[in-house]
């Protein structure tokens, strides 16, 4: 590799203790002539080396424009973004566009929901890998086109050397898939942002694609923040959860905290109305009204006027993060009291 | 008669956004240009050069058509004619305004005309596809093929020139391109779900052309006419400057052009006026539907 | 016939006492599809000559009985949504017969399409696309009546109705336009619209798969709510494995354009025959982080339904795929009631030849949780 792209690796023999991702209060707001959006509100996120956390929400939470701030993709002239956000040693808010255009696919990588709008429609999909390599790393395009084809074996897509040359039209959904993440992982990035990338998928072709994002992160110690609405998703790739509504994070911690014993409303609602089997002849325990428009955010907890356990001193001020057990925390005022463990327990009645 | 079992829509959320008063589609519009001041400001230029072409007889100091050996190319200003005198003595200021009229009406009548012709047959084709929309489409390419320059000269050399051959021969350049972009936003709109829906519901074709279709390619054809004024306005000039449009000696700002290239040397600024009249209105019409797209092109 | 939709109409009794459109009775099946078959052209090369086709829908053919939620699953590719079009003949079928009650549709004495879109209606996927941006909310829901000869006045009346039946206050929301409601919202006006006609079967096609899964929750008890109301059979089309084991009595599983496997939900759910059918169960995700699939149960993509394998289309991703497989595609066993569970594999068919024929079929996956499946 050139000793350019070496100085911006992450040092990869730091302590595996100093965390990979560190983002600290994070505002982004849209601003434009008619209207201001406040998209993200606040969103405090940090991760390990090798650490895979899932961000949950519905559309309008804020998931995705926290990802894309992080590789600060966001279009440039209608943004406001304050707060910090640190990959590794680099400032992401301090960097120039060179700085972080070199660091875009060498140190993190992304990978969307529709890959055919992700992939060039003129170019085959080992063009594409190899021009990632060369671009990053300075080998010569013959090496390059060998690591396409490595990369290819690494994501199982059948017959490798054929599908070099294939369009991406050519390509089923889940091949496109596995080609985006082959020119995500090309230069083997310290860490991978994934926008709902199975959401689009069959549910056979999404089992496939999670079982194998999930090897790969192991097997290259690639940290990877993956954002879904789907919490069974979450259950099955995420070390770590953050549940997002309206901009904030209302609660986080392991997997097996959130998903197995949530404490938040917001997150309690959500698993109660996760459609399944067993809720059959019954009506499901939908959460009441919709999503909050981001133009008028409602004052105090944003979740208030949907919530079933709401109390006026909940639209007073954002409630401030509550510690419910060690590395598990939800921002709510009324935690401790019985709209938390009691309704968790009866979603997992079996 | 509501049904307990599942809620109402309650008073927060998006939809409260909403709740003073549902906008209507003009109404959005209207509120985006209201911050778009460039198309203001050329709507209102429009607005004044239409208003002189209307109220001409009155708003004119001097009768366009009286010349005057005496006064012929004077400069601007002289004794009372304020935009000086053309190369017979006319006043420039009252045949500019006249000229107006005439100059708009040959902007705005073709393009109203071919709007109507030029989207009923692309509607048809769009909705009937098949061998019908091949037909026409082919046969609109025929005429796309020439520069319209070329077949607005052609077609009006070959009926004689004239007012009334020019109107022919522009309307029948602009009727391929509306028709085309009338066909294409039908086709647009024809694979849509609820124009699916409402054959669902059993309606005939023709109630879902009027009913449905119309007002959803509404938008696209008006704004593609609406830019296609600033064309006529130029080639409309151009024809008369070629002969081929208006007769002397009524006042036409292509005319105008045309006989007062020879005393150029004279008074360069006056026969350089007829031109940016030209220049003015076409840019102005250009600009205000450039406005119009931007404002009626809601993406919500 | 062109008789007026009367508002009372559009308020009927519950399910107990008998429904005044029915024509067969309890037994009949309120809609009959055979041998329904349906290929696409692709035309290609200089002279656009039909080079390949597309077998979208290959010799369907199932009942659908009065009352009941049919669910249809299937991923990309299965034919589903070409299916749901065939059944609304909004897309016109190559082969096969529909029956809707005893009466055949189309042909010279059956019913017109006219009559059947006062019977049949669909709610589509795409909650926008489906609302035309030009109109109001009200307008909408009022077209369908007007169309089939409803005064002005009668048929606004009925859309405010019906907004408020599905939970959206006409007041509120009749004059609104679709950009001013959220997807749910507009999902629901679908639905208000569909019933505008008084159906008497609803087709969902993947009718709440674009929505948040907090506001599909909520469209999920109303079309629950609705159905006992206004007296419907559904027939509900989606991928979602979940909402289809929520919502159907029984379930159809579709794979490139043919059906593989037909029976009542529980045993589906609980006892799978075809093993595509297990896959799909086996590709669920849990919700307990304990309960994570470690290999995937089947691989590759859904295959391209222009060019289907011989025999047994399943057979190129089948673990259990045999020689005589390929030589001979298994038919779908008849079904006599709402009860039959039948598969098209040769597994299930004692007399078909295959090494596992009538044995029984391997278990689910731990992860699935068999045991608390309960029937409603």
């Amino acid at each position: 590799m050139t000793a350019a792209v070496a100085r911006l690796l992450p040092i990869s023999n730091r302590e595996a203790a100093a965390p990979l991702v560190m983002v600290e209060d994070l505002h982004v707001k849209f601003v434009s002539r008619d209207e201001t959006v406040e998209a993200v509100n606040g969103v405090s996120i940090s991760l390990r080396h090798g650490e895979v956390l899932c961000i949950i929400g519905e559309s309008g939470s804020g998931k995705s424009v926290t990802m894309r701030a992080l590789m600060s993709l966001l279009p440039k002239r209608r943004t406001q973004i304050s707060g910090s956000m640190r990959i590794g040693d680099h400032d992401i808010l301090a960097l120039s566009e060179r700085q972080l255009a070199k660091l875009r696919g060498s140190v993190v990588s992304m990978i969307f929901q529709e890959p055919m709008t992700a992939l060039d429609p003129v170019y085959t999909i080992g063009h594409q890998i190899a021009e990632t390599v060369v671009r990053h790393e300075g080998i010569s395009w013959r090496a390059a086109q060998d690591r396409a084809l490595e990369l290819l074996q690494l994501v199982k897509v059948p017959s490798p050397e054929r599908r070099l040359q294939s369009y991406p039209h050519e390509l089923s959904g889940g091949l496109r898939q596995r080609a985006m993440i082959a020119i995500a992982l090309s230069c083997r990035p310290a860490l991978l942002l994934a926008d709902e990338p199975t959401t689009a998928l069959d549910a056979t072709v999404q089992i496939q694609v999670l079982v194998l994002l999930r090897n790969l992160q192991r097997e290259f110690g690639m940290g990877l923040i993956f954002v879904t609405h789907d919490m069974g998703v979450a259950a099955q790739i995420a070390d770590e959860v953050a549940v997002m509504y309206a901009g904030r994070i209302v609660e986080y911690g392991s997997a097996r905290d959130v998903l197995m014993n949530p404490r938040h409303p917001y997150t309690i609602g959500m698993l109660a109305s996760t459609v399944h089997g067993e809720m059959r002849g019954k009506d499901i325990e939908a959460i009441p009204g919709s999503a909050p428009d981001l133009h008028a955010l409602p004052p105090g907890c944003s979740f208030a006027p949907r919530c079933k356990s709401a109390v006026s001193d909940c639209i007073a001020s954002v409630p401030p993060v509550a510690m419910v057990a060690p590395g598990h925390g939800a921002s709510c005022i009324r935690l401790g009291e019985d709209c938390g463990p009691g309704a968790s327990r009866a979603i997992f009645n079996s | 008669m509501t049904d307990a079992s599942f809620p109402l829509s309650l008073p927060s959320g998006a939809e409260d956004r909403f709740a003073a008063a549902p906008r209507g589609y003009w109404h959005t519009v209207g509120r985006r240009l209201r911050y778009d001041y460039v198309t203001l400001f050329f709507l209102l230029v429009v607005g004044l050069i239409a208003l002189a072409a209307i109220l001409a007889p009155l708003v004119a100091p001097f009768d366009p058509n009286k010349t005057s050996m005496l006064y012929r190319l004077k400069p601007i200003g002289y004794r009372g004619f304020l935009l000086g005198t053309d190369e017979l003595g006319r006043d420039m200021l009252s045949r500019l305004i006249w000229g107006g009229r005439m100059s708009l009406t040959m902007g705005l009548t073709p393009v109203a005309i071919a709007t109507s012709i030029g989207g009923f047959l692309g509607v048809v084709a769009g909705f009937a596809g098949g061998w019908v929309n091949m037909l026409v489409m082919r046969t609109m390419d025929v005429f796309y093929a020439f520069p319209s320059v070329l077949l607005a000269v052609a077609i009006s050399g070959t009926m004689g020139g004239g007012v009334a051959n020019g109107l022919v021969a522009l309307t029948l350049v602009f009727i391929p391109p509306l028709c085309r972009v009338s066909e294409a936003a039908t086709t647009q709109i024809r694979t849509r779900d609820f124009v699916e829906a409402a054959r669902a519901s059993g309606a005939s074709t023709l109630s879902i052309i009027f009913y449905h279709v119309l007002r959803n390619i509404m938008a696209p054809v008006f704004i593609y006419a609406s830019s296609l004024i600033s064309v006529s306005i130029l080639l409309a000039a151009g024809l008369s400057f070629l002969g081929l449009g208006v007769e002397p000696p009524t006042a036409d700002w292509g005319l105008m052009l045309s006989t007062l290239r020879q005393s150029i040397y004279v008074q360069p600024l006056i026969c350089a006026l007829p031109g940016v009249a030209i220049f003015i209105a076409s840019l102005s019409f250009n600009l205000v539907s450039d406005g119009l797209r931007q404002a009626m092109d809601i993406r919500v | 016939m062109n008789e007026v939709v009367r508002p009372e109409a559009a308020r009927p009794t519950p399910v107990s006492s008998g429904d005044a459109r029915d024509r067969g009775g309890k037994a009949q099946p309120i809609l009959t599809a055979e041998n329904l078959r349906k290929y696409f052209p692709i035309h290609g090369g200089v002279l656009m000559r039909k080079i390949a086709v597309v077998k979208a829908v290959d010799d369907v053919s199932f009942m659908v009985l009065k009352g009941e939620s049919l669910g249809i699953v299937g991923e990309s590719g299965c034919g589903k949504s070409t299916l749901a079009r065939l059944l609304m003949c909004l897309t016109p079928r190559d082969a096969g017969s529909l029956v809707f009650d005893g009466d055949p549709i189309g042909g010279t004495s059956g019913l017109s399409l006219r009559e059947l879109r006062r019977y049949m209606q669909i709610v589509f996927q795409d909650s926008d696309a489906s609302l035309n941006p030009r109109l109001t909310v009200e307008d909408s829901i009022a077209y369908g009546p007007r169309v089939h000869g409803m005064a002005s006045a009668e048929a606004r009346a009925l859309a405010r109705d019906l907004l408020q039946r599905v939970g959206l206050r006409p007041e509120l929301f009749g004059m609104r336009y679709p950009h001013e409601l959220s997807g749910g919202q507009k999902q629901r006006v679908n639905v208000a619209r569909a019933l505008a006609l008084n159906p008497r079967l609803l087709i969902l096609d993947e009718a709440v798969s674009a929505l948040d899964k907090s506001v599909a929750a909520q469209v999920l008890n109303l079309l629950r709510s609705l159905k006992r109301s206004f007296n419907l059979t559904y027939l509900f089309i989606s991928h979602d494995l979940d909402v289809v084991q929520y919502i159907s009595d029984r379930v159809l599983v579709m794979y490139l354009g043919q059906i593989v496997e037909i029976g009542p939900a529980e045993a589906i759910y609980r006892r799978p025959m075809h093993p595509y059918t297990r896959a799909l169960l086996n590709s669920r995700l849990a919700l307990d982080p304990r309960d994570r699939v470690e290999t995937a149960p089947l691989t590759g993509d859904p295959p391209n339904p222009i060019n289907p394998p011989s025999g047994c289309r399943f057979r190129t991703r089948c673990p259990f795929a045999e020689p005589i497989c390929a030589k001979a595609a298994p038919a779908l066993a008849k079904w006599v009631d709402r009860a039959s569970h039948v598969a098209a594999c040769h597994m299930a068919d004692r007399a078909s030849g295959h090494s596992r024929a009538g044995a029984a079929p391997p278990p689910l996956a731990r992860h699935v949780r068999p045991e608390a499946i309960v029937s409603g």
